[in-house]
C-alpha cells in the first residue's frame, strides 16, 4: 500500500520549502568564509592590522548567517527518515554513506573551528587563528562535495544493483559513486555559486559604505577582494554550468528537453529557444524566439548528434514502463522463489527499467496488470511541468550574466583604483545584492523539480518514496515550519541590517577593544 | 572483505559510540540549558552561562548530527522506521534543539531586556525538551514499537503521538533530564566562579541521586515488569537485511538475559550506578574535574545499559515481534559498511585530537568580566 498522495504533496511542499530556505543561507557561508580566509590571510603576509578587523568585521554577519545555516540545516538530514522513509530504506544503503561521511569529514570540523574563530582571537597566535579560519573554510566546502555527491547520485544514479533479498538498492562500486560525473561537476558549479553569493555580499555592503561615505578604508578594500574572488567564481560557475547542461543531456535527457522546451527532435542542429511561452497540453511553444543552431553545439558539443525531443523520449519511457513490467514480475516470483535462474535472468535483463514498472504502482498496485491506457499515462508522467523549468532556467542564467558584468565591470574598475566615485555603478551594485539568491533558488528548481517524477532518476518515483505518515502529521509540521522559518527570517534580516547599519565603526564604539585599526565613529 | 556479522558487530558498538558521544558532549550543553533560569539569575549570569558553552557546544552537537547519519548509512531501516514512526515526536525534539543555534548567536546580539528574555525562554526549551523526548524515545523503544512491514519492506507504524507517553517511557524521560542536568551541572561548577558555581554544585547534588533513584527503578521494572524479545528461531548472522524471515517471543524480563549469558555486560549498569554515587562523593569533596569525568561516565553507562539490555535487538515491534530490527537483519550491505569504517578509521581520531585540542585552548574559568571586556562573546 502506497502513502495518500496528500501525504507525498505535503511531504515534498514540505522538503521543497526546508531546503530552498535553507539554500538561502548556505551559499553565503561557503562564499563568506573563504573571503574571511582570504582577508585573514592577507593580514597575516602583510601585518596590516585593518585586514584582520575586517575579517572580524564581516565574521560577525557571518556568524548571523551560520546560525541560520545550522538551526535549517538539521532538519533536512531528519526529513529523509521522518517524510521520505521507503526512500530511505530503498537507497540508504547508497545514499547514507556520504552523508554520513559528510558529517565525519565535514561537519565535525567547522563546527569545532566555529566556535574557535569567534572566541581565540585573544588565544592563539595570529598564524593559528589563520589556520582556523582555513579549517573552517575546508569544512564547509567538504560538505557542499559530499551533499552534492548524494545529490548527484541522485539525479545520475551509478554504482548500484537491486538485491531481491533485502528489496532495494546496494552499492557495487563506491568509486562510480564518488567520482560521478554529475556530482563533480555539480560540486564546483554550486560551490562557485556560493563563493558568488559571498562575493556580491561583500561587494554590495561595501558599495553601500562608499555611497555613505563611511569606512572608506575598510570598505575599498573589501570591494577589491570580492571583485576578484566574485569575477573567477562566476566564471567558474558558468563554466560548470555549461558542464552540467552538457552532462545532463548525456544523462538526463528528459531534463534537458524540458528546461530547453524541446517537444519534438530535430534533425541536425537544434536551435536555443530565448523565449516562448510553453504548451504543455498541445505540446508546442508559443511566441517563440530562437538562435539557430546554438542548443545542438552546447548540448550534444557536436555537429550531427541531434538533441532528443519529448515526443521521442515519452516513446521510449515507454518502452521501458513495459520492460520494468517484465522486471517487475520476475522479482515477485524471485520473492517467493530466490532460486528461480530464470526469473533471476529476466530481472537481470530489465533491472535498469524497474523503476519506469514501479511507475504504474500510481494506477494498478499490481504493476503486472497494467492496461496499454495505463502504460501510456506511466509514459506521460516521466514529463515535469515544463513551463515552470524552462523559465527557471531562462531566471538563473540570466542573472548569471547579469552577475558576470557587474564582476568583470568591478574587477576592471579596482584593478584601476577608480570605482570609489562611480556612484552610479555603486548603487547599482547596492540592488543588484539579490540577484545570485535568484540564481540558486532558480537553479535549486531546475535541478530538483527538474528531477520529477522520480526521487531518484529512472529508478523511484517520488510518490513511492514518502513514508507512511498520517497527512494530519504532516500539516502540523509543515505549518510550524512555514511560521517558524518566516519569524527566523525576519529575525535574520532585522539583525543583519542593524550590524550592517552600524558598520565597522559603529561596532567600534560598542567594543573599542575589538579592533586594531578601526576606531569609533571613524570615517 | 571483512566478515558481514563482525562488520554489523563493530557498527552495532559504533552506533553506541555515537549516540554516547552525543550524550557526553552535547548532553552538558542541553543540561545546562535545561537548568539555565534556575541557575543563571540575572543578564551577566546568564551570559557566563551561555558563554561556558559557546565555544565548543556546536561541534558537540554533530555527534547528533553524525548518529543520526550513521543510523541512515548503517543502520537504515532503524532510521526509517523510528524517525517517521516517531514522526511527531521527532518533530518536537527537532523543532527544539534547532532553537539553540540561533539562541545562542542572536540572544546577546541586540541590548532590549524583552529580545533577551525571549531567548532566554527558547534557549532553555531548546535544552529541556529535546531531553525529555529523546528520553522518552528511549523508553519507548525498550517496551517495544507498533511497526510492521508489507513485503516491499514499506515501514507502517500504528500508534499515535499520545501512545508515546507511558509511565515507564516518563520514567526514561525524566531520568534522561536528570541524568543531563547532573552532566550539565557538573560542566558548569567546573567553568565559573561565585554564585553560578555554588548553585551548580548545588544541583549537581540534586541530580545525582534523581539519577541514582531513577536508574535503579528504571532496572527494578524491566527485570521485573517488563516483556522483553527473544529470537526463538536459528539465526543466520551473515543473512541478508530483511526482518521477514525469523521468529521472535515476547518474555518477561527477558531484557536482563543478556546479563547472565555476558557477564560483561553488567559493566554498563555498573557504571551508570556507581557513576553517579561518585558524582556525588567527588561533588562533596570539591573535586571538580574528577565530578565532571564522573558524570561522563555515568551518562555513558545509562546509554550503554539500554543498548546491551537488548542485544541483539535495536528495534523490537510491539505489534509483529518477529518483524523487529536486530543486528543482523537490518544493516547496511557488507561494502556499505566496511567503507563506512574505513571512513571511521581515517577520520574519528582526527575530530578525537582536533576537539582536545579546543577544548584546551578553551581551558578555564569563564567570568562575567571575560564575557563583558570580550567584544566577540555570546
Amino acid at each position: 500500500m502506497l502513502p495518500a498522495m496528500s501525504t507525498v504533496d505535503l511531504s515534498r511542499f514540505q522538503f521543497g520549502m526546508t531546503a530552498l530556505f535553507h539554500f538561502l543561507f548556505v551559499p553565503l557561508t561557503l562564499g563568506l568564509v573563504m573571503l574571511l580566509a582570504i582577508m585573514e590571510t592577507v593580514y597575516v603576509m602583510t601585518d596590516r592590522v585593518i585586514w584582520r578587523d575586517m575579517t572580524k568585521f564581516w565574521g560577525i554577519l557571518f556568524g548571523i548567517n551560520f546560525a541560520m545555516g545550522v538551526t535549517t540545516g538539521l532538519p533536512l538530514e531528519f526529513q529523509f527518515g521522518t517524510n521520505w522513509a521507503y526512500y530511505s530504506q530503498y537507497v540508504g544503503d547508497i545514499f547514507g554513506a556520504p552523508l554520513a561521511i559528510e558529517g565525519l569529514m565535514a561537519f565535525f570540523l567547522e563546527a569545532t573551528f566555529i566556535g574557535l574563530f569567534f572566541f581565540g582571537w585573544q588565544r592563539l597566535s595570529k598564524v593559528k587563528h589563520c589556520m582556523v579560519t582555513w579549517l573552517l573554510a575546508m569544512g564547509t566546502s567538504f560538505s557542499a562535495l559530499w551533499i552534492l555527491v548524494a545529490n548527484g547520485w541522485m539525479q545520475h544514479p551509478v554504482g548500484t544493483t537491486f538485491n531481491y533479498h533485502t528489496m532495494r538498492m546496494e552499492i557495487t562500486s563506491f568509486k562510480a559513486v564518488l567520482f560521478n560525473t554529475v556530482a563533480q561537476a555539480k560540486f564546483v558549479h554550486t560551490i562557485s555559486a556560493g563563493y558568488v553569493a559571498g562575493s556580491m555580499f561583500v561587494l554590495s555592503i561595501s558599495a553601500y559604505y562608499l555611497l555613505k561615505g563611511r569606512n572608506l578604508a575598510f570598505a575599498k578594500r573589501s570591494f577589491t577582494v570580492a571583485a576578484s574572488f566574485g569575477l573567477a567564481a562566476i566564471l567558474s560557475s558558468l563554466v560548470l554550468g555549461d558542464e552540467s547542461g552538457y552532462l545532463a543531456d548525456q544523462h538526463q535527457h528528459m531534463k534537458m528537453a524540458t528546461i530547453e522546451a524541446v517537444w519534438k527532435t530535430d534533425k541536425g542542429l537544434a536551435p536555443l529557444i530565448v523565449f516562448a511561452i510553453p504548451d504543455q497540453k498541445n505540446r508546442t511553444n508559443h511566441y517563440v524566439l530562437k538562435i539557430p543552431y546554438l542548443l545542438g553545439l552546447i548540448g550534444t558539443r557536436s555537429l550531427d548528434t541531434p538533441v532528443l525531443g519529448i515526443d521521442t523520449l515519452v516513446a521510449q519511457a515507454k518502452t521501458r514502463v513495459v520492460n520494468g513490467i517484465h522486471a517487475y514480475s520476475a522479482l515477485q516470483t524471485l520473492r517467493h522463489e530466490p532460486n528461480n535462474l530464470m526469473a533471476l535472468k529476466t530481472f537481470r535483463h530489465h533491472e535498469k527499467d524497474l523503476g519506469y514498472g514501479l511507475l504504474l504502482k500510481r494506477y494498478t498496485e499490481k504493476v503486472t496488470d497494467a492496461t496499454p491506457a495505463q502504460i501510456d499515462q506511466a509514459a506521460n508522467d516521466t514529463l515535469p511541468n515544463v513551463a515552470p523549468l524552462f523559465w527557471s532556467f531562462r531566471v538563473m542564467v540570466g542573472c548569471g550574466f547579469l552577475l558576470l558584468a557587474i564582476f568583470g565591470f568591478a574587477f576592471y574598475l579596482s584593478s584601476r583604483r577608480a570605482f570609489a566615485d562611480k556612484r552610479w555603478f555603486l548603487r547599482t551594485i547596492f540592488y543588484s545584492l539579490p540577484l545570485p539568491w535568484f540564481c540558486i533558488e532558480a537553479g535549486w528548481l531546475v535541478a530538483e523539480y527538474g528531477r520529477q517524477p522520480w526521487a531518484i532518476s529512472g529508478v523511484l518515483p517520488t510518490f513511492m518514496s514518502a513514508s507512511t505518515v498520517p497527512a494530519s502529521n504532516l500539516w502540523y509540521s509543515a505549518i510550524g515550519f512555514a511560521l517558524f522559518y518566516a519569524i527566523l527570517f525576519v529575525v535574520d534580516i532585522f539583525l543583519l541590517k542593524k550590524y550592517i547599519k552600524l558598520g565597522p565603526d559603529g561596532v567600534a564604539k560598542a567594543h573599542p577593544d575589538l579592533f586594531g585599526a578601526i576606531k569609533g565613529g571613524d570615517a | 572483505m571483512i566478515d558481514y556479522t563482525l562488520l554489523r558487530v563493530i557498527w552495532w558498538i559504533l552506533l553506541g559510540v555515537l549516540l554516547t558521544g552525543f550524550a557526553v558532549t552535547d548532553g552538558f550543553d542541553l543540561g545546562a540549558a535545561a537548568l539555565a533560569p534556575l541557575l543563571a539569575r540575572n543578564d551577566t549570569e546568564r551570559r557566563v552561562l551561555m558563554n561556558v558553552l559557546g565555544p565548543t557546544w556546536e561541534g558537540n552537537q554533530v555527534w547528533l548530527i553524525l548518529g543520526a547519519g550513521a543510523m541512515f548509512a548503517a543502520w537504515p531501516m532503524v532510521y526509517t522506521v523510528s524517525f517517521s514512526g516517531f514522526y511527531l515526536a521527532m518533530f518536537l525534539a527537532l523543532g527544539t534543539i534547532i532553537l539553540r543555534p540561533v539562541a545562542f548567536k542572536f540572544r546577546s546580539k541586540h541590548e532590549s531586556a524583552r529580545w533577551r528574555s525571549t531567548w532566554d525562554v527558547l534557549f532553555w526549551i531548546g535544552g529541556l525538551v529535546p531531553a525529555l523526548v529523546f528520553g522518552v524515545a528511549v523508553g519507548n523503544v525498550l517496551q517495544g514499537v507498533p511497526f510492521h512491514f508489507d513485503a516491499d519492506l514499506r515501514a507502517f507504524y500504528t500508534g499515535g503521538f499520545l501512545d508515546l507517553f507511558s509511565p515507564f517511557s516518563l520514567l526514561a524521560g525524566v531520568l534522561s533530564v536528570a541524568m543531563l542536568c547532573m552532566h550539565g551541572a557538573a560542566y558548569l561548577a567546573m567553568k565559573t566562579e561565585g554564585a553560578l558555581h555554588a548553585r551548580s554544585r548545588r544541583a549537581v547534588m540534586l541530580c545525582a541521586i534523581t539519577v541514582l533513584v531513577l536508574f535503579s527503578v528504571g532496572g527494578y521494572v524491566v527485570n521485573w515488569h517488563m516483556v522483553g524479545y527473544q529470537v526463538a528461531s536459528a539465526i543466520n548472522t551473515q543473512g541478508p537485511s530483511n526482518p521477514l524471515h525469523k521468529h521472535v517471543v515476547t518474555q518477561l524480563g527477558a531484557w536482563t538475559q543478556n546479563y547472565y549469558t555476558y557477564p560483561w555486560m553488567l559493566t554498563a549498569p555498573l557504571l551508570g550506578l556507581l557513576g553517579a554515587l561518585f558524582v556525588f562523593m567527588m561533588n562533596g569533596a570539591k573535586c571538580e574535574k574528577l565530578t565532571f569525568l564522573c558524570s561522563g561516565l555515568s551518562v555513558a553507562g545509562i546509554v550503554s545499559t539500554v543498548g546491551v539490555s537488548m542485544f541483539p535487538f535495536i528495534l523490537p515491534s510491539s505489534t509483529h515481534p518477529s518483524m523487529s530490527l536486530m543486528v543482523w537483519d537490518a544493516s547496511s550491505s557488507q561494502f556499505t559498511l566496511q567503507i563506512m569504517l574505513i571512513a571511521t578509521i581515517i577520520f574519528m581520531p582526527l575530530i578525537l585530537l582536533y576537539t582536545a585540542w579546543v577544548y584546551r585552548v578553551m581551558r578555564g574559568k569563564v567570568t562575567g568580566q571575560s564575557v563583558e571586556s570580550n567584544g566577540q562573546s555570546y
